[in-house]
């Protein structure tokens, strides 16, 4: 590896931090939907169906609605969060005008 | 003609003119310089043409009626097919857009080598094909019914329809199409469900008010001798409900049809925001399927079940012509329900009809039901159309043009291969579709399995780890590819109904995932490294600008020595 490119490297700094947030963001974000759809959804469905809201079973609920709903809501997330991840380490992309792509 | 083959032919023949129109007028739009280069696709519209590639014949026609008869087991395919998104998202879109190369061979190839692409396009092939199975299926379906055919008649129609289609060629690739079959599909889903839920419960939310027929379906399912709708695990094992749906996301996430899609989007932003839209627009239909699920199964044993022979409505006589609906001649009352022939039923229901049945189960209008007929051709449509494309370039540009010619092919003689290769494609699915080996979200459900273990994998790694290589890349695709291969083919016709630890042929994918995952990564360690070039190309798809905004260059290699092409064109 040649010296310029070593990570910690004060010019290549920003990447190895950029990476570990959107690393970091990432991994958060997938636990989620582990914890909702496979957790709720799937392992401890029995369990949760025990509790009953609005005429649903809980686990019933989230395995055909809620984990659906989750998904979403995890997707926009990550867009948002790394909009602004990006635009904080100068790596967004712009046209000539500077508008956001 | 019946008020319900009027109708049908009506939708169907105004969609596809409306499909026709604009697939004209955008070549027109295109030739005067309509997409030249920074125009791009607004990512809503092509949020909508993702859901539109995406959402088949077995969503649309298939899964309601999965559902309805495995309960709460059928959110493996709620679950499965929404929850491939997330990693798609997050794992693969960005980095694949701003790889710049769209297909999935095209991407490996450069990534790894020659010998990846190959075992890629192979893959590509295999997967897509089953994949078309399952349309042809669902697309002779609806014709069977609305056109009075058996079910061979109305597939040879459907592929048919959909052969002429892909080869009219460039619809695929023209966004607007797909908006528009996707705005056709989603009404068509849409309205009879809420009609439905209105018409049941006097609220016409279907998410929403489906619950409070849970209790009722529940008492109802075991007086007619069928498990707890809401009761988990009735159909399948807990460990292959797991696994299932762990396959279903995984293989979303590296379908060659769907990732192309991500592509006509301006730039890494846009493919996030692509992948936003498109799961919205596809949990639209999600979220109402397991509503549509549940009202037509309490439908049928509500109004069905314990009803006199002599008193049948009138949906299962016109369905009844299809052989997708039969009653026992022996009995007077229908007393048992069932959606497997096998069962010895009084009457057995096909799961693929409940979707296309449902308005004439709920007494809903003609109109209402030839809508339905339209959607489910349009979802049966773009989705073959895609996956006929796929299969026609992995033909010809990846296995022809750079494998036996080795680049030295006019383009000619590329597209005759490319239309060969659908033809052939075509008349095999129609046997397929003709005699499938399950129904249709199932044999979709097989194609998944086998993206999850080929793909997935190779692409994460190819991202995530520099140090990935070709012999890695080769070795662990294939491995996973031949195991699950395998495995189904045992499980299905070696030795029917046999599995190892409950593990159905549907969720063997996880598996061959993990197999593919290990075996690339022994084999990366024990082997060279990549090239120093190539670890640093992959490094700079991890940040979206091609410089950062002070003017300093991502990527200070790339500058020195131009990346190489290390398939050469």
């Amino acid at each position: 590896m040649s010296e310029s490119r070593q990570p910690g490297a004060p010019d290549n700094d920003w990447r190895v931090q950029y990476w570990k947030r959107n690393l970091r963001l990432m991994v958060g974000l997938l636990v989620v939907w582990f914890a909702v759809s496979f957790g709720a959804g799937i392992l401890f469905v029995e369990q949760l169906n025990e509790i009953v809201i609005g005429d649903f079973p809980l686990g019933f609920w989230f395995a055909q609605q809620g984990s659906i709903y989750t998904f979403v809501v995890l997707i926009l997330v990550y867009a948002l969060r790394m909009d602004r991840l990006d635009e904080e380490f100068g790596v967004d992309e712009r046209d000539a005008e500077g508008n956001r792509l | 003609m019946s008020a319900i083959q009027f109708w049908t032919t009506i939708f169907i023949v105004l969609s596809f003119t409306v499909y026709i129109y604009i697939a004209w007028r955008s070549r027109v739009k295109e030739t005067a310089g309509f997409y030249v280069a920074g125009q791009g696709i607004p990512t809503v519209a092509n949020g909508a043409a993702v859901a539109a590639d995406w959402m088949s014949a077995a969503s649309f026609i298939s899964m309601a009626g999965l559902i309805a008869f495995l309960g709460y087991d059928g959110a493996i395919y709620l679950m499965g097919w929404t929850g491939g998104y997330v990693l798609l998202a997050l794992l693969l879109a960005p980095y694949l857009r701003k790889w710049g190369k769209f297909t999935v061979p095209e991407f490996v190839g450069d990534r790894y080598s020659e010998l990846v692409r190959t075992i890629a396009a192979g893959a590509a092939i295999l997967i897509s094909f089953t994949y078309v199975v399952g349309q042809m299926r669902g697309g002779g379906i609806v014709f069977s019914r609305f056109l009075n055919l058996p079910v061979a008649g109305g597939v040879a129609v459907a592929a048919a329809i959909i052969f002429t289609y892909a080869v009219l060629g460039g619809m695929k690739g023209i966004t607007w199409t797909q908006v528009a079959q996707y705005t056709v599909l989603i009404i068509a889903y849409l309205i009879p469900a809420f009609a439905i839920a209105q018409t049941i419960t006097g609220f016409p939310i279907p998410q929403i008010s489906f619950g409070s027929v849970l209790a009722e379906l529940n008492a109802l399912s075991i007086e007619f001798g069928l498990d707890s709708y809401t009761e988990p695990f009735t159909a399948r094992p807990q460990i292959d409900v797991f696994l299932v749906t762990m396959s279903l996301m995984i293989g979303t996430a590296g379908l060659p049809h769907v990732i192309i899609r991500f592509y006509t989007t301006k730039s890494v932003r846009g493919a996030r925001y692509s992948a936003f839209w498109a799961l919205l627009f596809i949990a639209l239909l999600y979220s109402t399927a397991p509503a549509v699920g549940a009202f037509a199964k309490f439908n049928i044993l509500d109004g069905v079940g314990g009803t006199a022979v002599t008193e049948l409505p009138d949906w299962i006589e016109s369905w009844e012509a299809t052989g997708l609906v039969t009653v026992n001649p022996d009995v007077d009352t229908i007393e048992s329900i069932s959606n497997n022939a096998a069962d010895g039923a009084d009457l057995t229901v096909d799961n693929d009809i409940l979707v296309l049945a449902n308005p004439e189960i709920a007494g809903l209008p003609a109109p209402v039901v030839g809508l339905v007929a339209a959607g489910g051709m349009a979802a049966a449509m773009s989705t073959a159309a895609g996956l006929l494309l796929v299969i026609s370039s992995s033909a010809s540009h990846d296995f022809y043009f750079r494998r036996v010619k080795k680049g030295h092919a006019s383009e000619s003689e590329k597209l005759l291969v490319g239309r060969l290769a659908m033809a052939g494609a075509v008349v095999i699915a129609v046997i397929g579709g003709i005699n499938p080996p399950a129904f249709v979200a199932q044999v979709v459900a097989f194609a998944f399995g086998l993206g999850a273990a080929s793909f997935f994998p190779t692409l994460v790694l190819g991202i995530f780890w520099k140090r990935c290589n070709a012999k890695g890349a080769a070795a662990g695709m294939s491995a996973g590819l031949l195991f699950t291969a395998t495995y189904m083919i045992w499980s299905l016709y070696i030795s029917p109904g046999s599995t190892v630890l409950n593990i159905s042929p549907e969720g063997i994918g996880t598996v061959g995932a993990l197999v593919n995952f290990a075996v690339a990564i022994i084999v990366s360690k024990s082997t060279e490294p990549p090239s120093e070039e190539l670890m640093e190309l992959v490094e700079n798809m991890r940040y979206p600008a091609m410089t950062r905004r002070d003017g300093r260059p991502v990527e200070p290699i790339a500058e020195q020595a131009p990346p190489a092409e290390p398939g050469g064109v």
